[in-house]
This record gives C-alpha cells, structure tokens and sequence, in this order.
C-alpha cells in the first residue's frame, strides 16, 4: 500500500518536473516567436529614405554576406602574403644582400575584425577602470574621512554621458599621446579611456559599501587577534565585499559595453560602433539590415560578457551556494 | 596579592548621547586569580558584556583602568582572546583555517609549520571537531561553530579567556553538552576564565566565584558568590546536591528579589535614544 503511495508520488514528482521542464524551454520560445511575428507584421509598413524596414529574415541573411565577406578578405590577405613572400624570395636569389620590403595587408576591417577591436577595447577600458576603482573603492570604505572628501567628487562626475567627456578625451589624448611609431591607434586610447571613466563609478561605489558593511563582530576578531592591516584586509574586509563588489563590476561591465558603441561611433575606432556608423553613413539598401544585425549582435555580446562576469563571481566567491542572477 | 593575576579598578564607562553621556558602569572593582573561572551574571542591559569588552580591550573605560599581570590594558591582543556569543568564525574559512588566522599570529617565529598544524589540529580535538576540520561555518551545526570558536581561542594560548555569553544561542541541549567538554578543557588546562551569562545553573556548575551585577544605568557588582563545589562537578549528582541548590537560590534571590527587573520609562527612553544614534555600543549595553 506505502510503496503504492511512494510511486504515486514519485510519478507526481516526475510530472511537475516535466512540466517545469516544458514551461522552461517553451515560454522564451513563444516570447521570442511572437517578438518576430511583430517584427515580420509591422517592418513593411515603415517606408524610410533606404526602402522598407527589413524584416527578421533579410536581417538574417545579412549575416551570411558578412560572413563571404570576411572570408574574401581573408582570402585576399594570404594572397597578398603569398605574393610578397615570392617576391622577396625572387629578390633574395638576384641579390643575397638585398634589403627586403615587408608589409602588413592593410584591407578593409570586417564585421568580424571589428567585434574583435570592439571586444579588446571594452576589456582594456573595463581593466583600467578596474584598477583604478577598486584600490580607491577599498579605501573610502575603511575610512569615513577619505570617504567624505572623495564622495562629491565621485556623485559629480558618475552621472556625466560619454558624449561629454569623449571630446575633451580627445584633445587631452591628442595633444599627450604623441608618439612617431604608436603602438596603440589614437582611436583606441580615446574610447579606452571614455569607456574608463564612465565605467568606473558603480565598482568605486559598491566596494566601498561593501567595504564599509563588514560586519561588526569580523572587526573585534580581527582586533582581539590585533591582524595588521593588510592581513586585515585580504583576510576579512576583501572576502565580505566580494559580492558587493562583484555587482558594481557588472553594473561597470555593461556601462563599458553602452558607451564604447558610442565612443567608438565619434572616435571612428574600428570597432561595432563605427560599423554601425559606417552603415549609417552609407546609406545603401543593405545598410537598414546591417544596422539591425549590428544591434542584435550587441546586444548578444553585452550578455554574454554579463554572464563571464557571473562566471568569475561564482568562481571567485567563497560562497559557492550563493544565488547569482 | 601577588596572586591577584587580572584586577579591575574603579571601571567605569560613559556612552555619549546627544542628551549627555549615559553612564553605563560605574566603580566596578574586582579581582581575580590565575586558573580561577568567574561568572559574570545579570539582566540583560546591566552591562555585563561591557565589562567583558573593557576586560578585552575593545571599549576603553572611561574611569578607572584594568591590570593584567602588572600592566594595564589599553587595546585588544591574543592574551585576552574572546569567545564570541555568535561564534564570529570567519564564514570563508573552514574550522581549521579560523583556528590557523590566529595561531599564525600568536605563534609566528616561536612555532615551526608543523608544530603549528598539530597545534591547531590539537586544539580542535580538544573540543571535538577533529571530524569537521576542514569544513566551513555554514556547513557545521550551531553548536560545532561554537566549539570552533572555543577551539580558535584557546589556540592562542590565551592569560584570560574571555566568553561572552558562549552558549546562549544553544539549544539546552547543545548547551549542556559544550558546558562539559568546557569543564573538561578547564580542567585540564587551568585558564583564567571571565564568562558572561545569564543562565543560573550555567554560572552555578561551571563557577569558582558568581559575580552578580546590578541594573544599569550605572550598573556594578552587587554581591559576590563563592561556590565551594569539588571538581570535576557532575550535573547529575548535583541536581539533588542541598549545596547546589543553595547557591543557586542565593544567585535567584539576587536576580529576582534584590534586583527586580523595573525599568523606569524616562531609562528606557534614553536606551532607545542610545541605540538610535550609537548603534554598535548600545549593542553591547542592551
């Protein structure tokens, strides 16, 4: 009768589980599927300069021209490799002195090229940010004093756009940044360093609360054992900050990731930015699609680079039943 | 009285508030010997645990000052370590590593690596947690974190060993079980122990001396009990012991007759006040 029961139960189980199951793959499909219908119903209906909205499937099949088009380049890059490598060696059997004349393909970036551009730039204006507002965050959360004198400072410049700091940027990296070889394009320091300073701010903020919001009873152990400060802070203040200060780095990752788009569209770095500025410019019967796809492809990549911060947060929390979301 | 190994004189203590200082304690005098376990008991806001924190270095008195060993205490340090009534474990730290944070510092240089180890991996055994060591906090019980705690103090070697409240958050159970291995430690080792609490039987069965506090504000030591018991004491055999049983009635009689619980409304506004604006020292007067 009892085992009867337990089957029973165990088939209930299994249906609600079922059913989760079903609920959970279903329902972001259908939301996504009645998103596209919209999308495919309404498109047609707005007439622009460059012809209709596109729909959902022109959009998609932009996708496969930037994918022909990264391979012709590809192709014409090994071309040009090929090429000169045959000529020097042919320069190399006339003259064994001779000086050879090496060159870098210098062809158009593709879509791919530029994700890439886009994907280093964040991630170094993300770091720089990084370091410089930890170190300060971690000291105005264990001084009340500090705080108070950096504070304003911090509540003026977090709410300033990067459309307002990219020309000053600018400028200041144009007239500083002087070099006869650079190693780093001017493009690339200027949307660095916007993206860092309008990035830095949550990271800064949350350290410090969370800095600031050790508890009470860690503070008397760690006086009673009378730690130094730095064992102190490493061993106490660091990890019960860590999930405060994790929030601000996602809060400081997807700020990065909105500006640079933006930074990079009046910088002119190649990234996804210019491409979509480029596409703008352009103005031809494909530039709507690649816009859009533009868009989704950001849109796609701010995500996953939020997820990669969960990730790290999860590997780098010690408390590894904590709910990240 | 160059037995007198810890010595509290004229202690007293003053809260500031916006309405004037909230005196706290006021000429709290005594005296204790090495190896002797001394209860500290009343109701909760007489400022028992402020006593301790002074004891520990972690407030400052306002008058008087405490002596250990000849000289005065001033800031927190290893030889006075605390038992925490929350435990306090480090929650990123298995049982293990809480005990290492503070062998490491008091054993730096006087300890190769592994004499340290089995110095941790001692203590840990003297409370029973040889099975758990290098499990965290929150995946041992309640009791378990305590014992870790008693293990994390006891590591340090410490002069005094101070418990605030250690076992109230217990169940009786627990309770009774961590209040023997606490005997047992006791015994073996000989500590110098201040241990607050408000549990009668708890101060009765575990103390060579109960010090009985008044109501606060202003609080100070009402009486002082000798209990005479032989040790090892057994809470069985002593549930029916008539001597037993009379301290413990002179501990009740103090508490429930001589410093009946009546709090005067304007005394009750001025801790709510208290709490308002200093929240962390009214934490340890309530």
């Amino acid at each position: 009768m009892s085992n009867k029961l337990a089957t029973l139960k165990f088939e209930k189980l299994k249906e609600i589980k079922w059913r989760e199951l079903i609920i959970g793959v279903s329902m972001p499909m259908i939301g996504l599927l009645i998103f596209l219908a919209l999308w495919h119903g309404i498109a047609p209906n707005i007439k622009t300069s460059l012809g209709e909205f596109p729909q959902p499937k022109q959009v998609f099949a932009q996708w496969g021209n930037l994918v022909d088009e990264y391979k012709s380049e590809h192709d014409r890059a090994a071309q040009f490799y090929e090429r000169q490598e045959k000529r020097n060696a042919e320069l190399l059997v006339k003259d064994p002195t001779a000086k050879l004349d090496t060159r870098e393909f210098s062809g158009r970036p593709t879509f791919f090229d530029k994700i890439k551009t886009s994907l280093i730039t964040v991630l170094s204006g993300f770091l720089v940010a990084t370091i410089i507002a930890i170190p300060i965050g971690i000291m105005i959360g264990l001084s009340q004093t500090l705080y108070s004198a950096i504070n304003p400072l911090i509540q003026l410049f977090k709410p300033v756009s990067p459309l307002a700091w990219l020309p000053l940027v600018t400028i200041v990296v144009s007239a500083v940044y002087v070099s006869d070889s650079p190693a780093f394009s001017k493009s690339y320091i200027i949307s660095l360093f916007t993206v860092s300073l309008c990035s830095l701010w949550p990271t800064m903020i949350n350290t410090a609360v969370g800095v600031a919001g050790v508890s009470k009873d860690l503070i008397n152990v760690s006086r009673v054992l009378r730690l130094g400060w730095f064992t102190h802070v490493i061993k106490i203040v660091l990890p019960s900050a860590i999930p405060m200060m994790f929030t601000g780095l996602r809060i400081s990752l997807g700020i990065a990731w909105m500006v640079l788009i933006a930074a990079e569209m009046l910088s002119q770095n190649p990234g996804l930015g210019k491409f979509v500025w480029d596409e703008f410019q352009n103005g031809s019967s494909d530039s709507l699609s690649r816009i859009c796809l533009a868009i989704l492809v950001i849109g796609l990549i701010g995500f996953l680079l939020d997820r990669a911060i969960l990730m790290l947060q999860t590997y780098v929390n010690w408390d590894k039943s904590a709910v990240v979301r | 009285m160059s037995q007198i190994h810890l010595e509290l004189t004229r202690v007293g203590i003053e809260f500031p508030t916006p309405k004037g200082p909230f005196c706290a304690l006021r000429d709290v005098d005594l005296k204790i010997k090495k190896g002797e376990f001394v209860s500290l008991i009343g109701h909760s806001g007489c400022g028992k645990s402020t006593v301790l924190n002074i004891v520990a270095g972690l407030y400052q008195a306002t008058t008087g000052g405490v002596v250990l060993n000849g000289r005065e205490v001033n800031e927190p340090g290893p030889e006075r370590a605390v038992v925490f009534q929350n435990h306090s474990l480090l929650p990123w730290l298995t049982a293990y590593e809480n005990v290492e944070l503070g062998v490491k510092r008091v054993f730096k240089g006087k300890k190769t690596k592994t004499e340290m180890r089995e110095w941790i991996e001692h203590n840990l055994e003297l409370v029973h947690m040889t099975h758990a060591m290098h499990k965290r906090p929150d995946e041992i019980s309640g009791g378990m974190k305590q014992r870790v705690g008693i293990a994390r103090a006891l590591a340090m070697e410490p002069q005094v060993l101070l418990m605030d409240e250690p076992f109230g958050a217990l169940d009786a159970l627990t309770r009774a079980h961590l209040q023997d291995s606490l005997m047992e430690i006791q015994n073996e080792l000989g500590n110098t122990v201040i241990m607050i609490t408000h549990d009668v039987d708890e101060a009765v069965l575990l103390s060579d001396r109960i010090v009985m506090m008044t109501n606060g504000p202003a609080a100070t030591v009402g009486e002082i009990l000798d209990v005479k018991l032989p040790r090892p004491r057994n809470r069985l055999e002593l549930a029916d012991n008539a001597e037993y049983n009379g301290y413990r009635s002179a501990v009740l009689r103090f508490l429930y007759e001589k410093q009946k619980k009546i709090e005067p409304i304007s005394a009750k506004r001025a801790e709510k006040q208290l709490e308002k604006d200093a929240p962390a020292q009214a934490k340890s007067v309530a």
